[in-house]
């Protein structure tokens, strides 16, 4: 058994809880940091898009009508997926030339990020929900929903820990999402993809496409079913997506990818990521004079 | 029921007309989903498309305000960009005259399904007195279910005698045959039956698929075997026969896909309204959807248009 022929995987993409290929059947080769090739990565057209956005629009009742208790359960079950392979997610995170010791500190800090938001899943609406003071004979209360489906774009940096970062605040209040991974480093998303699979989190919550930057940013800007857009983007990109955002009207939460972000920060976590893609509704309800 | 095992009217019936190489009609209708339309043509096509829709409302629980909004969105199915009024409304006998109220005089038509719909399982007295109600109450086009029972017994004579007897009951208004193919089980019935329809049928009056009351509706393999008998009986005598698919085409690129199956076997002669259309209540939204897609370049949410916010 010693000559045995290699088995190599044929990286794909996680859309509406299935593994696909772009529709376009074109791919990307990707290479290790000594330029040695390494995979074809699937390389996702507008159409993909599209597609990954009807798949997010069937599962999003149901993933926001979940318990947040259910919720913050599923998350936790994505970090201990994660956990299991996390000597492979640091050989993944390192491809792109991070140190066995950086690519292994990346992908602890992305499974306690996991774990982070896993936790905020049933406490977040107590802290960002309210009881108001009224002047009227009503009990008035603000509490939160999501906003429904959102369009994550994330950076070249962090392949892991900032696609991770991304994500989770988007999801955790029951809103799905469209994620187009790191341009340079994508292999990292592929394997959360397969993560993401086997973590009970229903398909379609969250769709990984990657692809050309150039090709899908303008559509992100414009589709009209995306409710926000959020993540690390340059600032060409930043400019079309709120272009496009303004003639849609849909909520933007960009950040700027051509500044250093240190993703590894406290402040990259929080109930304020949280807050950031929620909408509020305030009743008012009669009570007794 | 295999050819070889049917009845001996039906037998003589392929001697005549031949029967459907079932698994040459599957490859062929597998080609037209690999076409590629853009831009123009896509336009068109979708265009095309919306002016062939039979709006069509057809449940225990219509009332005259659902009516007449059905009628309103068949008038005007969006309110921005130049989208075409569709073909017909379709309704209940007993709403002709609510819907007559909002489409009369208009290009839109009406249509009426009657003769028992959907089984068709009454006496044909009855069967008629309602054809006649319809036409009286201001239907343009009836739409009537053909006899089932007749024809899977081998009783052509009465199944043709009936279409028959609803042709003279129609006067002026267009006829509509639904063979109900997912009743008739094989592309060979279906073949047969759309024949003998046609025989007693006038030209220009259609041949439809089905009721959309059944588990399997409008199929392009189903189409294509009722496109192909229309095509050989004009080949045969020069009657045209106009066709209509209903039920189950749910989506602009379904829509588009039939529409290259009629360009491809009938020519551009069946390319207008008089001579195909849908019977579908959910495809304009997505016409419409996609239309606006084509003039903004931007993809539509679904709450843009009506019905369809499921998704929300």
């Amino acid at each position: 058994m010693s000559h045995r022929l290699p088995i190599s995987k044929t990286p794909k993409c996680y859309v509406g809880g299935a593994f696909i290929r772009s529709e376009s059947g074109r791919v990307t080769e990707l290479n290790d940091a000594s330029g040695t090739f390494f995979a074809n990565i699937p390389q996702c057209t507008r159409k993909d898009l599209r597609n990954a956005v009807e798949a997010a629009a069937k599962a999003g009742p149901g993933w926001a009508k979940r318990s947040a208790f259910n919720r913050g359960q599923i998350l936790y079950r994505l970090a201990e997926m994660m956990e299991a392979r996390s000597i492979e997610l640091a050989k993944a995170v390192a491809l792109g030339g991070a140190s066995q010791a950086q690519a292994a500190r990346e992908v602890a800090a992305s499974i306690e990020r996991v774990v982070h938001y896993a936790g905020w899943a049933d406490k977040y609406e107590q802290i960002l929900g309210s009881v108001n003071p009224v002047a009227s004979a009503h009990f008035n209360f603000t509490v939160t929903e999501p906003m429904g489906i959102i369009g994550v774009i994330a950076p070249d940096d962090s392949p892991l820990l900032a696609l991770v970062s991304l994500i989770l605040p988007a999801i955790t209040s029951g809103n799905c999402i469209v994620v187009l991974a790191s341009n340079t480093q994508p292999y990292p998303s592929i394997l959360l993809g397969e993560m993401l699979a086997t973590s009970d989190l229903p398909g379609g919550v969250v769709n990984l496409l990657t692809g050309l930057r150039s090709e899908m940013v303008p559509t992100f800007a414009t589709h009209e079913h995306l409710r926000a857009l959020s993540g690390a983007v340059n600032a060409e990109d930043r400019k079309t997506l709120k272009l496009g955002a303004a003639e849609s009207v849909k909520r933007v939460r960009l950040l700027k990818a051509e500044q250093p972000i240190d993703w590894f920060a406290d402040t990259m976590q929080g109930a304020e990521e949280i807050r950031a893609l929620i909408e509020f509704k305030t009743t008012w309800h009669p009570v007794g004079a | 029921m295999p050819a070889a095992k049917a009845p001996t009217s039906l037998r003589r019936l392929f001697d005549e007309i031949g029967t459907v190489d079932q698994v040459g009609i599957e490859e062929r209708v597998a080609k037209f989903t690999t076409r590629s339309l853009k831009k123009n043509s896509k336009v068109f096509g979708l265009r095309l498309a919306v002016s062939m829709v039979d709006l069509t409302t057809l449940e225990g629980k219509d009332t005259p305000g659902k009516v007449a909004s059905l009628c309103q969105k068949a008038l005007r199915p969006h309110d921005v960009g130049d989208i075409p009024p569709t073909a017909a409304v379709c309704v209940y006998p007993a709403m002709v005259k609510h819907a007559r109220k909002h489409v009369g005089g208009t290009q839109v038509k009406i249509a009426s399904v009657a003769t028992a719909f959907p089984s068709g399982q009454a006496p044909l007295k009855t069967r008629l007195a309602e054809v006649h109600a319809a036409v009286k109450d201001g239907a343009d086009e009836i739409d009537m279910v053909i006899n089932r029972g007749a024809f899977l017994s081998g009783e052509f004579g009465r199944m043709q005698d009936e279409i028959a007897a609803v042709v003279e009951a129609c006067g002026q208004a267009t006829l509509k045959v639904i063979l109900e193919v997912s009743e008739l089980e094989t592309y060979d019935n279906i073949r047969a039956a759309s024949f003998l329809a046609m025989r007693v049928i006038r030209p220009g009056d259609f041949i439809k698929t089905s009721t959309g009351k059944t588990s399997s509706n409008a199929t392009l393999g189903n189409n294509q075997v009722m496109l192909e008998a229309i095509r050989d009986h004009f080949l045969a005598t020069g009657i045209p026969i106009a066709m209509k698919p209903a039920g189950g085409i749910r989506t602009a690129k379904q829509a588009l896909h039939f529409l290259i199956a009629v360009k491809e076997t009938l020519g551009d002669e069946w390319l207008n309204n008089r001579r195909y259309r849908f019977g579908a209540s959910a495809l304009l939204n997505d016409l419409v959807r996609q239309l606006e897609k084509e003039r903004t370049g931007a993809y539509q949410a679904p709450w843009n248009f009506s019905e369809a916010t499921e998704g929300y």
